[in-house]
């Protein structure tokens, strides 16, 4: 046993990984280190107590509704960015229109995924706010002011809406290569079998895909719940959400706690971590057939 | 079949008209800044204003180093991994996820309470420190993207040839490295490269909160205190990020197109 442990622990093992120390270095000191710090943080009282006071202190009502909102933005835009999202994946795959049309999507979206933060505030504003493009038109041309109907950018229908602005091209991005996978001759042999459109989806395709369609949704709605550049250039610090909450609680101590500021983060990785956990064993579950 | 056809063709419709129509009211927005007419009046004024280039200068700078650090931090680890680590590649590639499971806020909130100017390693307590922990933070928010461009290209050479024949041929290491590895997966360092840069010139979250001058905060001070000038910045902030996206995509495009190694 000693013998095969000093064997196995030789001179070239050793060189083998002093070879990942610098990035091992890098990520416990800027991205393991600082997170466990503010995890840690959280179950201790600032003198030091271990405490779950911090935790318990959560379920006050302000912090409630803004993990409230913000879990209802979430799933608002993840849910319509996956929806409209799946269909335009279907209709580039499956659609059977011209490829210029498929790869101009896929174009597109690798821009639009990434055209988030300030930004894209800015695009929704200039659109939809009071003096908007959109705005504008529709009460010139059709004499409707959509102000008056209770609409307002600045609001969770109006921080929903922009959001799917990156939520739609990600869930394109990913689903695309997921419908690829589809098999013709799945599709042809359901057909042969006498099923209708309705059946195969219904039996075939959609048992197939659910993996990568909740996968993804669960993907959107971690990338929307972590998100703050947009929602505050777009709303400042009116529409009380966590990430802004924790901003301010950053910048100013607005909770007057700083341990209670650290349960907010670890309230955050919790909920982000969670979907992106199942996210990955969902994706593992789908690559089953697409080998 | 025809049903089909129609229902893609509307599928696309609406999408075209989500997408377009905030493109094309930002632009028209921009525009309006003179009463009565349209004009360049939001532009003149954008790149009139002294801060506007002192923060582009600084998020560009910063970008840079991103990409060069960065880099020389993925590129060896992918290599070394892919060379004598496979078992723990599962375990890198889970680590270089991470910034995207842990909110950009949380990591520099961590940040702040570990590396200010009280702490061990007192980052923030001076304005060389503090601009090299903001280039950091976005060495860990592109992680993602840089390792993931670096280790495919990786995948598509052999790097274990590669590396014995430079050695047989009397090759030190450091020629192996900047010599054969670096050229041979420069799509990969390209697409890491462009998608760090547009990431890295829109960042608002860690420059804020880390209080350094970039484009990111100056865009939100934009948009807090004037109208006509953030559609005007909305639009050279799109045209950025649709310029390294479609350097991206020329280079992974013809990274693809050149003939495969013998």
């Amino acid at each position: 046993m000693s013998a095969a442990t000093t064997s196995f622990i030789d001179r070239r093992t050793v060189v083998d990984w002093l070879g990942i120390v610098p990035f091992m270095i890098f990520a416990l000191m800027f991205l393991i280190i600082p997170t466990l710090y503010l995890v840690m943080g959280a179950f201790f009282t600032p003198d030091g107590q271990f405490t779950f006071r911090n935790i318990a202190d959560l379920f006050t009502p302000s912090i409630i509704s803004a993990y409230w909102i913000s879990i209802k933005v979430s799933v608002a835009s993840s849910l319509g960015g996956a929806l409209i999202g799946f269909f335009l994946a279907w209709a580039i795959v499956l659609g059977g229109v011209p490829s210029w049309v498929r790869s101009g999507l896929l174009t597109f979206s690798g821009v639009a995924s990434n055209f988030a933060g300030v930004p894209l505030a800015f695009a929704f504003l200039a659109t939809l706010g009071r003096t908007g493009l959109v705005t504008v038109l529709l009460r010139d041309w059709l004499g409707f002011n959509l102000y008056s109907t209770g609409f307002n950018i600045l609001s969770f229908f109006g921080l929903t809406i922009t959001y799917m602005f990156f939520q739609i091209p990600l869930m394109v991005l990913i689903l695309t290569p997921a419908l690829d996978g589809m098999k013709k001759e799945w599709r042809e042999a359901s057909e042969i079998l006498g099923a209708s459109t309705w059946q195969y989806w219904r039996m075939v395709a959609l048992p197939i895909l659910w993996p990568s369609l909740m996968g993804t949704t669960l993907l959107l709605f971690a990338n929307a719940f972590g998100a703050i550049a947009t929602a505050y250039a777009l709303t400042g610090s009116s529409l009380n959400i966590v990430p802004i909450l924790l901003y301010a609680q950053i910048r100013g101590d607005v909770l007057h706690n700083a341990n209670l500021g650290y349960a907010l983060a670890l309230g955050m990785i919790v909920i982000t971590g969670i979907s992106n956990l199942l996210y990955i064993l969902l994706r593992m579950r789908a690559e089953r057939w697409q080998k | 079949m025809k049903t089909q056809k129609i229902l893609a063709w509307i599928a696309i419709a609406i999408g075209v008209i989500y997408f377009f129509v905030p493109l094309i009211g930002t632009f028209e927005f921009s525009l309006r800044m003179r009463r009565g007419e349209y004009s360049a009046d939001a532009y003149q004024s954008v790149f009139s204003d002294m801060q506007f280039r002192e923060t582009f200068g600084f998020s560009m700078v910063m970008a840079l180093l991103t990409i060069i650090f960065g880099m020389l931090l993925v590129v060896p680890t992918a290599y070394w991994v892919r060379l004598r680590l496979p078992q723990i590649r599962p375990v890198i590639e889970f680590i270089t996820l991470l910034p995207l499971v842990i909110p950009a806020i949380v990591i520099v909130f961590g940040y702040l309470r570990l590396y200010n100017s009280s702490s061990w390693i007192p980052f923030t307590g001076s304005t060389s420190g503090t601009n090299a922990l903001l280039v950091l933070s976005y060495i860990t928010l592109s992680l993602p993207y840089m390792y993931r461009a670096v280790d495919t290209a990786m995948r598509a050479i052999d790097v274990r040839t590669l590396t014995e024949a430079a050695e047989i041929l009397g090759a030190k290491w450091p020629t192996i490295m900047l010599r054969c590895i670096f050229p041979n997966v420069m799509s990969g360092v390209l697409s890491g490269a462009f998608i760090t840069f547009a990431i890295v010139m829109g960042e608002f979250t860690m420059a804020a909160l880390l209080n350094r001058p970039a484009f990111g905060p100056y865009l939100q001070l934009v948009g807090a205190n004037k109208a006509y000038e953030p559609a005007a910045l909305a639009v050279i902030a799109f045209a950025i990020t649709w310029l390294s996206m479609g350097l991206l995509q020329l280079v992974s495009r013809f990274s693809k197109m050149a003939p495969s190694r013998p």
